[in-house]
């Protein structure tokens, strides 16, 4: 191993065939690892929401018995949310920051090796308890006791590989952090860092500070089920809503979590596509803050119903209310970046502005929950169903498929299919409506949510919805498809890739040399 | 009424969506919240209504400018890119006027809020409890209880038989309840989490074990009104419905006065010797309303999560150790304390029909008088 | 930043972190088989647990040669500060769990199941009275009584605070260059740890013990004290581990008076585990 980081032109020198990506520690190769594992993941849990949507096409028990049903909620729901939609971002960041700052990796590279590699286990661990006796977990992805201490083997394996998760993901978000204060380049101060790494700096934040959280509230769950403590147990002192509250402390943040690295991806492509600067980019910066902030008092809006105090539920229901206030001061700056523009509408422009249209729709129905007295009738309903599908799925989701269609040509130097993506994006909007749409009718009808068989006036809706899913679902092999093909060849990209790209991506070749700044850029 | 109309029109949608498809038995696709019956219920219909519209004209206006934008903006129509980026006039602007929209809606949901938490000065308490999977009601005044479960046939779940009007939606123990006064719930649970709710009645609260919620609701009209568990519970949470019937006073007063003579008809003979046959027909039907959700009908379980019974060491042995853990459970476990929900007859009866039917033939039998010695 | 910016120090492939991960997963496999009765668990968390500490010793030999060797420049130097900080907060967070917990069950649990929501008091726990310590409405693992705090968890005070102190003139005797004294003020720490973790060891024996019979299982009382205490108490022993490796690297010559990182991180590590149990003395034995 050399010795010195100032490399000449031998640097790649790395290890060949499998093994190169086991022991890498290169901030590209790293993030390759991270968002192949987030696809593969997502379609681990979009088969499981496929299995989902079959037994829910009809009224009646048609292909899973009503445990099985749960376990596929429960998994599908921590998979994409552990699996897919975090190490997605967390890929996104390791090739990005480092090349958008100027720098030559990420500031700790062996533990960002570290932070990856442990992600297989965790999934392995989690994916391996469908085999255990009593089956996989069922309790739902929040895992409520006292239902939780039911589940049969899996319990531990569950356990540990939250344990897991969390370990990986405190470790890439200290990284980022790391990298973000220690490496930009010179010149490059905060206020002139790209809203991606901005965002991503501050969704570390949160996640360092929920993620142990989490891990605590699961090990008193280990503990209340094998070593005799009360934490969950009325009996004992102690109380289940107390899980609620420490599971949610974690949980809210946690959604945004998912979020705001979007926002981020968001704020870089409606600039490029409309060739205009983004804008407010300061108020963008300390909307993202104040998000962050309010994230953390919150967390009982999820809680309505436990039978909080009264004081607590207005508390909680007027905190909330006002997190519609910095992320509509998003949403308007980028209505008004596109505003007077000159735009085009590339794959990775339509999947932005699909992405602003349907979060505001999530976002709108979030804050409809958030008003106390009514969400005690939405509460548990598919109307909840519906509002996180449409932040998390037309949200998270779409802003990745939009950050992939728009970086990838500069990481592998080849243009994508332009008409396969435009076709990607068209089905994906029409299929993800018809999915989920219907899902507030059922919801406000009155359709709870974690049911595998429904009365029949559910019915119409539900066969829509499923309908929707598959379609949806198939959509997305035509996405692997496209990615593949953009590997594999294709018309040679420039290394401004877009006509209105601004960035110190852009001024990289494409596809980018193996350590990115080998020195620094001057950042003007 | 624009209302209507728009629900006729996606209404109209969503059948032509459904074309070609003949189920549908109860074809009325309900698009919004339902106004309900009661006081609370329409308060947050009509918060519901509020909210809803004001964010239909937020997205409209933002919709709307964002649309002007990408027709006419655009490069193909040779727009020129302006050079502003920030004003912090708007900004301001769009920072405090939302924040005046949500001191609006926070005025009526507090209001609201206030009213619906309030369960003061009621006429009358229930005491309800959530088990796997069943609800358990205690009139508190009058000393009326019972366990109320799914009624609907298990070959209408498994599709062997066409499904009923009320599917799901039914249960052998309604709860019934007078009109126009104020009904006080008083909610806990006896295993995990479960959560009372009926859409019409405008409320929902959750079952905690070891805890007491309360709820209240005051209905105006006289009918049937259903819901459902609304929190995960485990295998069967789908299937574990809420039907209240709301009566007039009289005839509400004549339901406690029948309730009261069945419960005595019920338990009476616990202190006289049983036969077995008597024993084991009884047995059978707590058997399949009690425990076979888990237990399975033929004695065998679901393996690694609920044991057989067929066979089991504690069903073939000793009888002591077997009443005691079917009347008090084992915690920790779904084997809930059957001893508050099953009365002496039927504890006997059960227990007596685990030990000799499917084979298992130990021959003997409890009494009655055994279980009432062994509380 | 911009003087050392093309120096820095990228590591080219490393086999420690999938080792780690391989000791991790066999470890949590065999803890889990363990947890639900398998006979072997406990061997295969064994083996989990020795290839995380073949990984633990390796990877830190590898980047101690490093540092030795001078590959690190200042810029390396802060990542790891800025590392260590944010890992610290990380733990500061896990505790806060559990602080939380206990203040929780204090504050609002207790006064709801005895009488302050009448409906859960008079309803399901008539009888019963709240106050605290309480291992709740059901007598959860029986009667106990309690630790005199002003005995060994007062003197254990005593011993962490002054190995902060110890710790200090540690520091100061480094930056002095003076590798006598800083030797003997590590030691010092060393042995204070230790000596905190032998009364640490000896009070859990006393409250498992019938007269005071306090368990883990003894309520909600017994899960926070036993759960804060504890996992302080695996905090510490980490600490004096990582410390008595500083005090070897310290009779072998490493650190100079302007870098030593390693050592600064173990201090402030040290430190992060004395306010912790500041905040234990306090909420967990004194109020
Ligand atoms: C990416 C994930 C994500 C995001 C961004 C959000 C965003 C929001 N969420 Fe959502 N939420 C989830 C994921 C997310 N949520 C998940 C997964 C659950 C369910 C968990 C479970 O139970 O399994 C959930 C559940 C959930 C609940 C609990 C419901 C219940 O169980 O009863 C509530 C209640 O308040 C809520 C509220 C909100 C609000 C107010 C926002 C706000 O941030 C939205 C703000 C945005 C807007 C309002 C639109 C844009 C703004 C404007 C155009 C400005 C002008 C607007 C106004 C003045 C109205 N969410
Ligand atoms: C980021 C998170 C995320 C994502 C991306 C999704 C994506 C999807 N979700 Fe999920 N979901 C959650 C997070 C997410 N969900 C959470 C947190 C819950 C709550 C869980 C709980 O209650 O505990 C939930 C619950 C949930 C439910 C409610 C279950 C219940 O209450 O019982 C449903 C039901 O429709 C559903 C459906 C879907 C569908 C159809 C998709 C689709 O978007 C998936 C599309 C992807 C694919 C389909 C994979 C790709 C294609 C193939 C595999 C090829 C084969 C295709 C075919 C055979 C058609 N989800
Ligand atoms: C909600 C699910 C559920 C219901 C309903 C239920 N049980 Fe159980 N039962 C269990 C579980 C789980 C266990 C295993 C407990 C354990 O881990 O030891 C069990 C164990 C038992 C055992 C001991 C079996 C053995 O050999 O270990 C008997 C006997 C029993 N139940 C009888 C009954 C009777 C009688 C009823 C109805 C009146 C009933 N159960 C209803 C879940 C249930
Ligand atoms: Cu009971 Cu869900
Ligand atoms: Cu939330």
């Amino acid at each position: 191993m050399s010795t010195a980081a100032t490399h000449d032109a031998h640097h790649e020198e790395h290890a060949k065939g499998l093994l190169r990506w086991v022991f890498t520690t290169n901030h590209k190769d790293i993030g390759t690892l991270y968002l192949v594992f987030a696809l593969t993941m997502f379609f681990v849990g979009g088969a499981m929401a496929m299995v989902i949507r079959a037994e829910l096409f009809q009224p009646g028990l048609q292909f899973v018995d009503p445990q099985f049903f749960n376990s596929m909620t429960t998994m599908h729901a921590l998979i994409m949310v552990f699996g897919a939609v975090m190490p997605a971002f967390v890929g996104l960041a390791n090739w990005l920051i480092p090349m958008m700052i100027g720098a030559p990796d990420m500031a700790l590279p062996r533990m960002n090796n570290w932070s990856f590699w442990i992600l297989p286990f965790a999934a392995l661990m989690l994916v391996g308890t469908l085999f255990m006796d009593g089956g996989a977990p069922a309790g739902g992805w929040t895992m409520y006791p006292p239902l939780v201490l039911q589940t049969g083997d899996a319990f531990p394996f569950l356990i540990f590989s939250v344990h897991l998760l969390g370990i990986s993901s405190i470790m890439g978000a200290i990284n980022i952090i790391v990298t973000i204060m220690n490496m930009r380049a010179p010149g490059m101060t905060m206020m002139k860092m790209p809203l991606f790494v901005w965002t991503w700096l501050i969704t570390a934040y949160l996640l360092i500070a929920v993620m142990p959280v989490f891990a605590g509230a699961v090990t008193m769950l280990l503990t209340d089920r094998f070593f005799d403590t009360s934490f969950f147990n009325a009996a004992g002192g102690g109380d289940p809503v107390m899980f609620q509250h420490i599971f949610w402390f974690f949980g809210h943040p946690e959604v945004y979590i998912m979020i705001l690295p979007a926002f981020g991806v968001i704020s870089a492509i409606i600039p490029t596509f409309a060739r205009k600067r983004l804008f407010g980019y300061s108020s963008m910066v300390y909307a993202t803050a104040s998000i962050a902030f309010l994230s953390f008092i919150v967390w009982a809006h999820h809680m309505f119903t436990v039978g909080l105090p009264l004081t607590g539920e207005l508390f909680f229901m007027y905190a909330t209310m006002l997190i519609a206030v910095p992320t509509g001061v998003k949403v308007f700056n980028w209505v008004s970046t596109m505003w007077k523009g000159s735009m085009t509408f590339e794959t990775p422009m339509l999947f932005a502005i699909g992405f602003v249209m349907l979060f505001t729709i999530g976002g709108f129905s979030g804050l409809m929950m958030s008003i106390t007295p009514i969400d005690f009738q939405y509460h548990d309903t598919y109307f909840i169903v519906a509002h996180f599908h449409y932040v998390l799925v037309s949200g998270s989701v779409f802003s990745i498929f939009a950050a992939v269609y728009y970086w990838l040509p500069k990481w592998t130097g080849n243009m994508y299919d332009e008409k396969l993506g435009k076709l990607h994006f068209w089905l994906s909007a029409i299929f993800v409506n018809v999915l989920f749409f219907p899902q507030h009718f059922l919801g406000l009808a009155g359709m709870p949510r974690r049911i595998p068989d429904y009365s029949t006036q559910f019915a119409g809706f539900n066969e829509i919805s499923s309908l929707g899913g598959f379609a949806f679902g198939l959509t997305q092999l035509l996405f692997v498809y496209i990615v593949i093909k953009t590997v594999r060849g294709g018309s040679k990209a420039t290394d401004q890739v877009w006509e209105g790209a601004d960035g110190l991506e852009w001024t990289l070749p494409s596809p980018p040399p193996y350590h990115s700044f080998t020195t620094a850029p001057e950042v003007k | 009424m624009l209302e209507s109309k728009a629900k006729r029109a996606l209404t109209t949608v969503a059948g032509l969506a459904l074309l070609g498809n003949a189920g549908g038995a109860a074809a009325d696709y309900a698009l919004n919240l339902r106004r309900g019956v009661t006081s609370i219920s329409h308060e947050a219909y009509d918060l519901h209504m509020l909210i809803l519209w004001i964010c239909v004209a937020i997205g409209v206006v933002v919709f709307g400018a964002m649309f002007i934008s990408i027709f006419s903006h655009r490069k193909s129509k040779g727009a020129q890119p302006a050079q502003f980026h920030e004003s912090t006039t708007v900004e301001v602007i769009w920072t405090i006027v939302p924040f005046l929209i949500l001191i609006g809606m926070a005025i009526p949901a507090t209001k609201a809020l206030v009213a619906m938490e309030d369960t003061s000065n009621s006429d009358l308490s229930i005491k309800v409890t959530g088990y796997q999977w069943k609800w358990g009601y205690e009139y508190l005044d009058s000393g009326v209880s019972f366990i109320s479960s799914l009624a609907t046939p298990k070959e209408q779940i498994f599709n062997e038989q066409d499904k009923g009007l009320n599917y799901l939606l039914e249960v052998d123990n309604p709860v019934v309840v007078p009109i126009n006064k104020k009904v006080r719930l008083m909610i806990t649970a006896n295993d995990v989490i479960h959560a009372w709710w009926v859409p019409d009645l405008g409320m929902k609260k959750d079952a905690i074990p070891g805890f007491v919620n309360e709820m209240w609701f005051n209905i105006e009209k006289e009918g049937t009104y259903r819901g459902q568990c609304a929190e995960l519970c485990g295998k069967d949470h789908g299937f574990m419905p809420i039907v209240v019937v709301a009566k007039n006073e009289a005839d509400y007063q004549k339901w406690i006065a029948d309730k009261k003579s069945e419960m005595g008809a019920a338990s009476a003979g616990a202190d006289r010797e049983w036969a077995m046959a008597e024993l084991m027909e009884r047995g059978k039907k707590v058997y399949t309303s009690n425990c076979a959700a888990c237990h399975q009908a033929g004695g065998a379980g679901i393996p690694g999560t609920f044991p057989a019974l067929k066979g089991s060491a504690i069903a073939t042995g000793p009888k002591d150790a077997h009443m005691k853990l079917v009347m008090h459970g084992k915690s920790g476990t779904a084997m809930a304390a059957f001893a508050s929900q099953l009365n002496d007859i039927d504890l006997a009866a059960v227990i007596t029909y685990e030990r000799n039917a499917w084979g298992n033939d130990i021959g003997d039998l409890v009494q009655p008088s055994e279980i009432k010695a062994a509380r | 930043m911009s003087d050392t910016n093309g120096s820095y120090y990228v590591p080219h492939g490393s086999g420690w972190p999938i080792i780690g991960s391989i000791g991790l997963f066999t470890m949590m496999q065999g803890f889990a088989n363990f947890l639900n009765g398998s006979g072997i668990g406990s061997t295969v968390m064994l083996v989990g647990f020795a290839i995380l500490l073949f990984m633990v010793f390796g990877w830190f030999r590898t980047v101690i040669n490093e540092s030795e060797t001078g590959t690190y420049n200042r810029q390396v130097d802060k990542s790891f500060r800025w590392g260590m900080g944010w890992f610290i907060f990380s733990e500061v967070m896990f505790f806060a769990a559990f602080f939380g917990a206990l203040w929780y069950t204090r504050v609002l649990v207790m006064p709801w199941l005895g009488g302050g929501d009448p409906g859960t008091h008079e309803l399901l726990y008539p009888n019963w009275e709240a106050s605290w310590p309480t291992n709740g409405p059901g007598d959860v693992g029986g009667a106990f009584t309690l630790l005199d705090p002003w005995k060994i968890p007062a003197l254990n005070t005593l011993l962490l605070l002054s190995s902060g102190v110890t710790i200090t003139f540690a520091h100061w005797a480094l930056k002095k260059g003076n590798r006598g004294s800083l030797i003997m003020w590590m030691i010092a720490t060393v042995v204070l740890g230790a000596t905190f973790l032998g009364f640490q060891a000896y009070e859990y024996g006393q409250a498992y013990s019938e007269h005071h019979n306090l368990t883990l299982g003894s309520g909600i009382y017994g899960s926070t004290f036993f759960m804060l205490t504890g996992f302080h108490g695996l905090h510490v022993t980490l600490g004096t581990i990582m410390l008595i490796v500083i005090t070897l690297r310290c009779a072998k010559g490493h650190f100079t008076a302007d870098r030593h990182f390693g050592f600064e991180a173990v201090a402030w590590y040290w430190h992060f585990v004395d306010v912790v149990w500041l905040g234990l003395f306090i909420f967990v034995y004194l109020l």
